[in-house]
């Protein structure tokens, strides 16, 4: 039985000197679920505590590879925001912030929720008049959202360059103040602390080798701890959607390409906001620990090796130059790159497959750690219900053939330039 | 820095080249009215973990369209091609 996190039993812990139990169960793995779910990440550990807290599935397991925790759900840059203007976009991304709001106390674990405001920049009148209108459909929606002019902006972040020589003129911005930063791995551990208390088996070194079917049906999975029967299975894997996909012989319209973060050396505390910049794909946050986290586009080509090209590290410092001259004799300590799951039009599949009780999550683009909580929530009533929540609909995976492409940024369709 | 080998202009750095994509895909014929072909051709990936063949652009260079062979796990290089010479599937 797992503990109750509190003040109390922090007190009690310190006093006593007795040790904390293990915050999940290291479960073997039985020979039939109610429901298998390929993947320990965000996604697929909230899925399995939906699924048992809001529908009462408690035979499900979670199959990892490696350990939960250890893929893109740790490699993010940790934003959550719901600034999205298609609609079906701002009502789920909306959905995910207000789960976001109330996930600590949901899960008994503190994932740090830091509602800081996130600032997206205009550097012309015509960007500045596309911020105003998606503003207008967060506020229509519900969703706060408020246009700032220069000047506001200068005051709010007045360590911008608003010199006579900036590179970028800022005119203005959308500001939504709760937009913010949660700390990624506490997702991960309290999703899973979470479903193993709802009786979650949660199995790591477990990789899915191939599938059972009966004709079109899925009935389980093979893996390298054996064969696991299932009423239903559901894929989970973000940049290994294709070949998990494949072992079910499904081709998906997904590819896989390598976003880079990077974090430099500790300061004081100094940006209080997340912060966009309008004139490339670049985004900044300052961590608790003091680094400035920076966030890029993707390399450009489809790649699995997890270690970026230089001339994206080149450009994001470009760009953190061009915005905040003071930074520039700071050093990065450090940067990664995580296998990005990218579609066509930028939007993620969420739903039914072509084949009976197989269902798939994948294809997030730059936007799967945000959707953690409401991704989770539905694709979990997806499955229980064998029927596509309401919130998902748009995010079939043959929308394309019915010409409903989602494209919420007009890239067009291709996916490495997304 | 991956660099790619150019047949016409020797090798150079990538950011010289614009990416094109799987080169892999068989285009239907053009008077296929199957729908699902279309769609397959289009926007579905086999996405492979190793071999790829793909189109990139020498935009910097020769303006030649290419077909690179790369491995995806490893970002190993192999022979690039012109691809109007009929390197493509």
């Amino acid at each position: 039985m797992t503990e109750r996190y509190s003040a109390l039993a922090l007190a009690r812990h310190a006093l006593t000197g007795a040790p904390w139990p293990r915050a999940w169960r290291r479960a073997d793995p039985r020979a039939h679920y109610d429901v298998v779910i390929i993947g320990g990440g965000g996604h697929g550990l909230a899925t399995a505590y939906y699924l048992a807290k809001n529908h009462h599935v408690n035979r499900v397991a979670v199959l990892e590879r490696a350990v939960i925790g250890s893929g893109n759900v740790g490699r993010n840059t940790t934003l959550v925001r719901s600034n999205y203007q298609l609609d079906g976009n701002t009502q789920f991304f909306e959905h995910s912030l207000r789960l976001w709001e109330g996930l600590s106390h949901e899960l008994n674990f503190n994932v740090m929720l830091s509602q800081r405001g996130q600032v997206v920049l205009a550097h012309g009148p015509s960007q500045l008049d596309v911020l105003a209108r998606k503003g207008n459909v967060m506020r229509l929606n519900g969703i706060d959202a408020e246009l700032l002019d220069r000047g506001e902006v200068e005051r709010l972040l007045p360590y911008l360059d608003f010199s006579a020589q900036s590179r970028f003129p800022i005119y203005g911005g959308l500001l939504q103040r709760r937009a913010g930063t949660v700390r990624h791995d506490a997702v991960a551990w309290g999703y899973a602390r979470a479903a193993d208390e709802l009786g979650v088996d949660i199995i790591e070194n477990c990789e899915v080798t191939g599938f059972l079917r009966d004709h079109d049906r899925v009935i389980g999975v093979e893996t390298t701890r054996g064969r696991i029967g299932a009423d239903r299975t559901a894929i989970s894997v973000a940049g290994h959607t294709s070949q998990v996909a494949a072992l079910a012989g499904l081709r998906v319209p997904v590819e896989s390409h390598l976003l880079q973060a990077f974090v430099t050396e500790p300061i004081k505390p100094f940006v209080d906001h997340v912060i966009s910049f309008g004139a490339e794909l670049f985004y900044l946050s300052q961590s608790d620990k003091g680094g400035l986290v920076f966030g890029g586009h993707i390399d450009g080509f489809n790649s699995y090796t997890q270690r970026g090209q230089f001339p994206q590290v080149q450009t994001v410092a470009e760009c953190a130059v061009a915005l905040i001259p003071s930074i520039s004799r700071l050093r990065l300590l450090r940067h990664w790159a995580g296998i990005q799951d990218m579609t066509p039009d930028g939007s993620p599949f969420i739903g039914r497959t072509p084949l009976r009780d197989l269902y798939l999550n994948g294809g997030w683009c730059y936007q799967g750690f945000k959707a953690t909580p409401a991704a989770g929530w539905c694709f979990a009533h997806t499955i229980a219900h064998g029927e596509v929540h309401p919130l998902i609909e748009h995010f079939s995976l043959e929308r394309f053939l019915d010409g409903n492409g989602y494209d919420e940024y007009g890239l067009g369709l291709w996916t490495y330039r997304q | 820095m991956l660099r790619i080998p150019c047949p016409h202009c020797g090798e150079r750095d990538y950011t010289e080249f614009r990416y094109g994509g799987d080169a892999s895909k068989t285009r239907p014929a053009h008077a296929d009215r199957d729908l699902r072909a279309w769609h397959d051709h289009v926007f579905v990936f086999s996405n492979p973990r190793g071999p790829h063949r793909e189109y990139w652009q020498h935009v910097l260079g020769c303006r030649q369209w290419l077909i690179l062979e790369r491995d995806t796990a490893t970002n190993a290089v192999g022979t690039a091609r012109l691809a109007r010479d009929g390197a493509g599937a």
